[in-house]
């Protein structure tokens, strides 16, 4: 579903702050694969993420999704392909427009916008419909304005968003991270429903090494930019804390990741 | 000082007022929608009138010139939009950049710094004279200067409350709120930015093709400032009428009705015995502070927040 090819990313090329963010990084994801990503701070986590939304242009190599190569596709053109919650719960969602008018722009996701009315009737059953999912008593306030909301509504609102229009890909960056641990789990619970239910390709980060275990049938560790642990099915399974520190230990040939990447 | 100076003076004043509202309606697209304050409108606000007045000595009809200075507009806008988008140049200053050629531009089209038109010539949409042939009785009153620029503004509001309904105008919309959101949801927010700012400009032009109209004449310096007049109605608008007006067309209303305010306010200042030339001013300092008021409102009267609220999600 996902192919990335050899990228290599370096932002601030030649200056003081010049920063190798992806080295010769490799990574394929299957139809239906939920990976969750971990790594220390500056790994590339985030920046791998990106790099398959189109934030910014790579440097070298290729990225394809579902066989067609996208490296030179600007962002609002992936996002046909690509749905997205980010860290940042006021970036997913336009604050002085309503619940409705968020989710009718979710809808026309990869279309063309023409001058056909920006919402149908029909589409807010079917809205009214989705928000109950949720479980939030959204599905009563259509109209209010997603400022009004908090962050782990405007979150679940995002992750609905997302995944309204069917995405071949989901890209989650540590969208839980800025929510309190209650809410934080209720969104992360609700991320493997939608994910389960619409079996959707789904590539997680998460700087908690629990939920990266608990979460998904995949788990891909990065480390300086590229991946430097794989594990999937039976072995992910059985994986914990301590064996996954350890193996990181041996391919990194440091044990000072530990509190690198614990923090 | 005596009152029925003022009063005779009101008339002129709505009608200016009305006029200037539409420019203002164009500002309030780029500085309230789009989150950008585009200084073209400046140059934008002599090019539509420049335009109209050539186009309408050179023997074209009333409509088809009108069209043309709002074509000339849509040109201005186009130009801030790609030099913004295409060549990454802040908002600011790409229509400083704009505003600027655009002077040359005008001087070209104008053929001079001014060009009049006579009213009794040319069969004109809107003059500062009908509003006294109304009254005399020598012209008809559908004629009156204020009916017309009102139907012209009920017109424009309509347009634009269908156009900010749908998908297009809706990704518009979001390109303001939240361009991070409006990409990830697949919308070219360059093409909106351009589209808002031609969209924006094509008003101001229109705006200043009526405003020649009702002055008989275009100068090359008629649009200095005005996008701080317009901000003005802006924000008057908004202040006023933001509790009372949710919808969106009645928002776009409550801008005209603020340059009307603006324009009511600037003939009681004159007849209190301040000159013309001190308006600039006043208006700077009027903007001013209802810009500050806000910033200061939430930094020196904000009341706490409860956190429990924010975690219940």
């Amino acid at each position: 579903m996902l192919e990335i090819n050899h990228v290599y990313k370096t932002f601030n090329t030649g200056t003081v702050n010049e920063k190798v963010a992806l080295s010769d990084l490799s990574l394929t994801l299957n139809d239906g694969d939920f990976v969750t990503v971990i790594g220390g701070n500056g790994a590339g986590k985030s920046t791998m993420l990106n790099a398959v939304a189109g934030v910014f242009s790579i440097d070298e190599g290729r990225i394809q999704i579902d066989g067609q190569d996208v490296t030179h596709l600007p962002e609002h053109k992936r996002a046909r392909y690509i749905g997205r919650v980010f860290q940042d719960p006021m970036m997913g969602t336009a604050a002085s427009m309503g619940i409705e008018e968020n989710l009718a722009l979710a809808l026309r996701r990869g279309q063309s916008r023409s001058l056909r009315w920006g919402i149908t009737n029909t589409e807010r059953a079917r809205y009214r419909e989705q928000l109950k999912m949720l479980d939030l008593g959204l599905e009563d306030r259509l109209t209010s304005k997603v400022g009004l909301l908090s962050g782990g509504q405007r979150q679940a609102l995002t992750l609905l968003m997302a995944t309204l229009k069917k995405p071949k890909l989901l890209l989650l960056d540590e969208h839980t991270a800025a929510l309190d641990p209650k809410t934080a789990e209720k969104v992360l619970a609700l991320s493997d429903k939608i994910v389960a239910e619409n079996s959707l390709t789904t590539m997680m980060v998460t700087h908690n090494m629990r939920d990266a275990i608990a979460h998904g049938n995949r788990l891909v560790m990065l480390y300086d930019g590229r991946v430097v642990i794989d594990v999937a099915g039976e072995e992910k399974k059985k994986l914990t804390v301590e064996k996954l520190l350890t193996q990181f230990g041996q391919v990194s040939g440091s044990t000072e990741a530990d509190d690198k990447l614990l923090l | 000082m005596n009152i029925a100076t003022l009063l005779n003076a009101l008339p002129g004043a709505v009608a200016q007022g009305l006029i200037w509202g539409i420019m203002a309606i164009g500002v309030y697209i780029t500085f309230k929608i789009l989150d950008i304050a585009d200084l073209t409108v400046d140059g934008t606000m002599c090019t539509g009138g420049a335009v109209f007045i050539m186009l309408t000595l050179h023997g074209m009809g009333m409509v088809p010139a009108l069209l043309c200075a709002f074509g000339a507009g849509l040109l201005a806008g186009l130009a801030t939009g790609l030099l913004h988008t295409f060549c990454g140049i802040p908002a600011i200053l790409a229509g400083i950049l704009t505003q600027l050629a655009l002077y040359s531009v005008n001087l070209r089209i104008l053929g001079g710094s001014n060009q009049a038109i006579n009213v009794d010539k040319y069969p004109l949409l809107v003059s500062l004279r009908y509003l006294q042939d109304v009254i005399k009785g020598t012209r008809s009153v559908l004629q009156y200067p204020i009916l017309v620029v009102a139907i012209f503004v009920a017109l424009i509001v309509m347009l634009l409350y269908w156009f900010f309904g749908t998908e297009l105008g809706c990704s518009l919309r979001a390109t303001g709120a939240n361009s991070n959101m409006a990409r990830a949801q697949g919308i070219n927010t360059s093409f909106g930015k351009v589209l808002g700012l031609m969209l924006s400009n094509g008003l101001v032009a229109l705006c200043s093709a009526l405003l020649a109209q009702y002055n008989g004449f275009a100068d090359v310096n008629m649009g200095r400032g005005s996008i701080v007049i317009g901000l003005a109605a802006v924000i008057i608008g908004d202040v006023l009428f933001s509790k009372l007006f949710r919808n969106f067309a009645l928002q776009l209303v409550g801008v005209a009705i603020g340059a009307i305010i603006y324009y009511i306010v600037y003939q009681v200042v004159m007849w209190l015995g301040l000159k013309t030339d001190d308006m600039k001013l006043i208006t700077a300092v009027i903007v001013a502070v209802f810009l500050a008021i806000p910033y200061w409102k939430g930094k020196y009267f904000s009341k706490p927040v409860k956190r429990g609220a924010v975690k219940n999600a």
